[in-house]
């Protein structure tokens, strides 16, 4: 598959927490072929399932929504005020261009009012939230017919291709993640795995992880690997929050991975001389593994991360090789892990 | 409506000491068989084929919690939900046992300088031993204020969310014909973390969830940029912090108003969170989403809604109760 | 009672081995069954088809420490805190690092090098590190690796009427529950030694949707302040004065049955109990409540002075009064069930 092409078709669809139903439909499509059963929960989580030995169930989670606006009033002159779905840095919504998607997809901007007409005092201070507002150029009239308060808002950016294997896009965040699972899955298809593996293209993450509390509880897998990005290294980043793009995944070894399945993806990294980068993290709050830990009964759980720079911009820059790197370590765990590796992991 | 409001808006109820408000809403619905369940949440049922719906409407108010008493009888306290310390000077509190007492604030250099801390309640005792015989530490009481009459409007504490039960149970009472099976659900502690929703919900195991609460408004002079006010029907919640109105949810709500001619608003909340938080999120997923009645003034003493928004959240409850869902 | 031990295990959340181990060897003689789960939990079961209401007992078995998180050029380690650490407590305290328990320091710059504007402010995560002795990033990683855990090294010990040691929260709760394993009840009861309470109440929930009971009350060390500098009504619990039932905190309102039981238990008794006075902090309980359907949940914890620090203070008469108490309480459920 190419997984460049999937990476620009799902970061260029929106998506955002709570609609995530366009995402989804892209990648349930992808997915079909290569599943023995597929489908998707009240939530809107994507479940496909990749029938192995029967040695377990491991879950693969890796999260479908992204960041996005919404509509919250229409003031008298048709400007629209928005709310934030997720975590937003305002000093990166200035100046973007959007599409709010109303009865039909509207074109708008978000507007600034430019320095010529600021004090000086004023121009050294990033715009405060309560003066944002998009611009659609049309009069209160015409926006009312077209446009609803809760509709959903995305920014528009078409997928970089940077130097080398580098790309920089909107959604990123967890969408390359996502690209990660299918690279994964179509390894699945060739290999003879031990473990039935469920991978799934969990929603509305950015608002508290809530697709994945609902799908582990539905699937009550024995073990799991969420998916999920972490921060490339930049000036001014400590030097453990920051990961080298390139130098693939990075395995997390905080107190919510289970310690066996962390020794156990670094020894089929080490054996099929996949790179990987370590994470000495103390809390993985933010991403699925933490819903997935203590679904039910508790499930042993792990994380594995992507380097990301800019994260929750529209520039979020990667690097396809890790995407690749992370989709062989996943296919090879799934290969090796066996009946007694799933057995034990309750045992302390 | 409005006298029904009234008697459950003055009834004594904060987070965890729902039993008063409980009863009256028993009393209520005496053709029902009622459960209450391990945490205190109020559950009636009205079976039926089709799908479950959930229903719910929290019982419980804000209040204080003692946490000291002083030799000379004063006692200090802490907040039970979202109390705002600077609406508490002068105001007044009532314990279970009835027992009343004003809140005083402590000599302040600076206004701004409050903080729970200095602030105390005086329940007219001489000393520890007398203020013993009335109260103890870790006593709740709940704010006193009384119900007052505007016409289309009315004011009371605990609006939030005595006005939903008096949806419910209304809803309840007028239920329409259908095969739905509906489940009402008059939850505890949802102003400390929408407790009582969450295992209520784990044990109907709904296939939709309706929570019922107030919302706030951007209607009053200077407020918060909010489209939703007062007068103008019951609010459709599209999101606040706890949950994403499920689209099919929210379109069938929008659906269901404008075929029966129900007033409503839609509603985009960038904080806060209801019981369907915590009931879309139970077991594998509960489609669900919320009907709101504007009020403004939250958390305050004098919380305000208009009846009509009542009677419109209402007709959208039955609306839905008798809703052909997929 | 094995409070000193088990105050001196190591046992950072994920990382509680030790104690668990610890753990598993004393009640192993008194329970019909030990086992352990996907998240590291122990708990011992006791009279498991008796009738009578299931009761769960929980105590968490983790304490709060410190992950090293990069090694650097110069073999000093970067770390930082697992489960709520005051970074005002870590400068210039010994450590004990990974299994091995490799010795080290924590070190900031010496005083005579900062600014005067720098000396009131707190030494924080970014300026603290620790020293192994190594003399460069190689030698370091030789004995340490990144995500080992760093515990204080506290030796348990008498403080005048007190004692003093480390991870008093919530080894004393574990103590307890160790002890009371040595008894017969008549209803079958779980002892759940929960892990990763610190970082977010995480073992007990799982724990409490396996054993699903019908009652479960947890034990705890709490927040004591009756010190010099802190106003009357600002202690939250006392020392000496029998352990502490919270009536509320940030994660549940206790059942109210239960605290008005345990307050006629501990009278009809003789046994000392307060109120928590503070409703700050969360526990086990917590989750353990909003398990499944729900479950009527109360915390009952020994006051603990300079709690989540090297030098943890506590009364062990009001640990021996927790586990009295404790005992009675599960008898008067076995008789007259949960609901009086």
């Amino acid at each position: 598959m190419d997984l460049a092409e999937l990476l620009n078709s799902l970061s260029e669809t929106s998506g955002v927490s709570g609609y995530e139903t366009m995402a989804a439909d892209l990648i349930a499509e992808r997915w079909l072929p290569m599943a023995d059963e597929i489908r998707r929960d009240a939530l809107g989580n994507v479940i496909a399932l990749k029938k192995g030995k029967g040695h377990g169930k491991l879950l693969l989670a890796a999260h479908i929504d992204e960041i996005g606006l919404m509509v919250k009033k229409i003031d008298e002159n048709g400007f629209i005020r928005f709310a934030t779905v997720g975590g937003f840095d305002f000093r990166t919504l200035v100046a973007q261009e959007v599409t709010i998607h109303g009865k039909e997809d509207l074109r708008g901007v978000i507007g600034a009012k430019p320095p010529h007409l600021q004090s000086p005092n004023d121009q050294k201070k990033a715009y405060p939230k309560d003066e944002f507002y998009i611009d659609v150029g049309l009069k209160r009239e015409k926006v009312d017919e077209l446009v609803r308060i809760g509709d959903i808002i995305t920014i528009n950016r078409q997928v970089q291709k940077l130097a080398g294997q580098r790309y920089a896009g909107k959604s990123f965040d967890d969408r390359a993640c996502v690209v990660m699972l299918t690279a994964c899955f179509e390894r699945l298809t060739q290999i003879n795995h031990n473990l039935d593996v469920y991978l799934v293209a969990t929603v509305q993450e950015e608002v508290g992880t809530r697709g994945a509390l609902v799908s582990s509880y539905g699937i009550n897998p024995d073990l799991a690997v969420a998916v999920d990005v972490c921060h490339g290294e930049f000036p001014g980043v400590r030097s453990d929050k920051g990961f080298i793009l390139g130098k693939g995944p990075v395995i997390s070894m905080g107190p919510d991975t289970h310690p066996r399945i962390l020794d156990k993806l670094k020894e089929v990294a080490d054996e099929g001389k996949i790179p990987y980068q370590l994470d000495a993290s103390t809390s993985a709050r933010g991403t699925d593994a933490w819903a997935i830990q203590i679904a039910r009964s508790g499930v042993a759980c792990s994380l594995l991360s992507l380097p990301l720079r800019y994260m929750h911009t529209s520039v979020e820059t990667l690097d396809l090789g890790d995407i690749k790197e992370g989709g062989r370590l996943l296919a090879e765990f799934a290969l090796k892990a066996d009946r007694q590796f799933v057995e034990g992991l309750p045992c302390f | 409506m409005k006298e029904l409001l009234q008697r459950l808006t003055q009834a004594y109820g904060p987070s965890g000491s729902e039993d008063k408000v409980r009863e009256i809403i028993k009393a209520e619905l005496p053709g029902y068989e009622t459960k209450t369940d391990a945490l205190g949440n109020l559950i009636v049922e009205k079976k039926g084929s089709k799908n479950k719906i959930m229903f719910s409407a929290h019982m419980d108010e804000i209040g204080i919690i003692v946490t000291h008493i002083d030799k000379e009888g004063f006692l200090r306290f802490d907040f039970v939900g979202g109390v705002n310390p600077f609406h508490l000077p002068g105001e007044r509190v009532e314990f279970k046992n009835g027992t009343l007492g004003v809140i005083g604030l402590e000599k302040l250099d600076k206004i701004s300088d409050l903080t729970k801390a200095n602030l105390y309640i005086d329940i007219g005792a001489e000393n520890k031993e007398e203020a013993m015989k009335l109260v103890r530490v870790g006593d709740f009481a709940s704010f006193t204020s009384p119900f007052i009459d505007l016409g289309n409007k009315v004011v009371s504490k605990a609006m939030d969310n005595r006005s939903a039960c008096a949806v419910l149970i209304k809803l309840m009472q007028e239920l329409p014909e259908t095969q739905n099976h509906i489940v009402a659900v008059f939850t505890v502690q949802e102003e400390v973390g929408l407790r009582g929703a969450r295992t209520a919900a784990f044990g109907v195991d709904p296939d939709y969830g309706i929570a019922l609460d107030v919302t706030a408004t951007g209607d009053t002079p200077k407020a918060m940029t909010m489209e939703v006010g007062l007068g103008k029907g019951a609010a459709i919640k599209v999101k606040d912090n706890s949950l994403l109105t499920h689209p099919y949810v929210k379109d069938k709500l929008i659906e269901l108003a404008e075929q029966n001619n129900i007033p409503y608003q839609m509603e985009v909340l960038e904080f806060g969170g209801t019981d369907a938080g915590v009931i879309h999120l139970s077991r594998s997923g509960v489609p669900s989403g919320v009907i709101s009645i504007p009020c403004r003034y939250l958390h305050g003493r004098s919380e305000m809604l208009d009846t009509r928004d009542l009677e419109a959240a209402l007709a959208l409850a039955k609306a839905f109760a008798k809703a052909d869902l997929k | 009672m094995f409070l000193k031990e088990l105050s001196e295990a190591r046992g950072v959340s994920s990382r509680e081995q030790e104690v668990r181990d610890l753990i598993r060897e004393y009640i192993k003689p008194h329970v019909d069954e030990v086992f352990t789960d996907s998240l590291g939990n122990l708990y011992g079961v006791k009279g498991k088809e008796k009738k009578g209401p299931k009761v769960m007992l929980a105590a968490h078995m983790e304490e709060v420490g410190l992950m090293i998180t990069s090694i650097e050029k110069n073999g000093l380690l970067r770390f930082l805190p697992v489960g709520g650490i005051d970074p005002r407590v870590l400068v210039s305290k010994p450590v004990f690092i990974g299994k091995e328990k490799v010795a080290g320091v924590i070190g900031a710059k010496a005083i005579h090098l900062q600014k005067p504007e720098e000396r009131t402010q707190v030494l924080g995560f970014d300026d603290l590190y620790i020293d192994i002795g190594a003399s460069d990033e190689d030698e370091a990683k030789k004995l340490v690796k990144i995500g080992d855990v760093a515990t204080f090294t506290t030796v348990f010990g008498k403080l005048g009427d007190l004692c003093v040691g480390k991870a008093f929260d919530d080894r004393a709760g574990c103590t307890a529950l160790v002890e009371l394993t040595k008894l017969e009840f008549n209803c079958p009861v779980y002892f759940v030694f929960t892990v990763q309470e610190e970082v977010g109440l995480r073992g007990a929930g799982p724990a409490a949707y396996r054993v699903n009971p019908d009652f479960c009350l947890v034990l705890e060390g709490t927040t004591a302040s009756d010190v010099a500098g802190t106003d009357e009504e600002g202690y939250s619990t006392t020392l000496g004065e029998g352990p502490a039932v919270s009536v509320m905190d940030r994660s549940v309102i206790a059942h109210p049955k239960v605290v008005g039981r345990l307050f006629r238990l501990a009278e009809e008794n003789g046994i000392p109990l307060q109120n928590k006075r503070t409703i700050t902090g969360g526990t086990d309980a917590g989750v353990i409540a909003l398990s499944r359907e729900g479950v009527p949940t109360a915390t009952v914890a020994v006051p603990c002075r300079y709690i989540h620090s090297p030098v943890t203070v506590m009364n062990q008469s009001d640990l021996e009064h927790m586990i009295k108490l404790t005992e009675l309480f599960v008898h008067d459920i076995a008789e007259k069930g949960v609901e009086n």
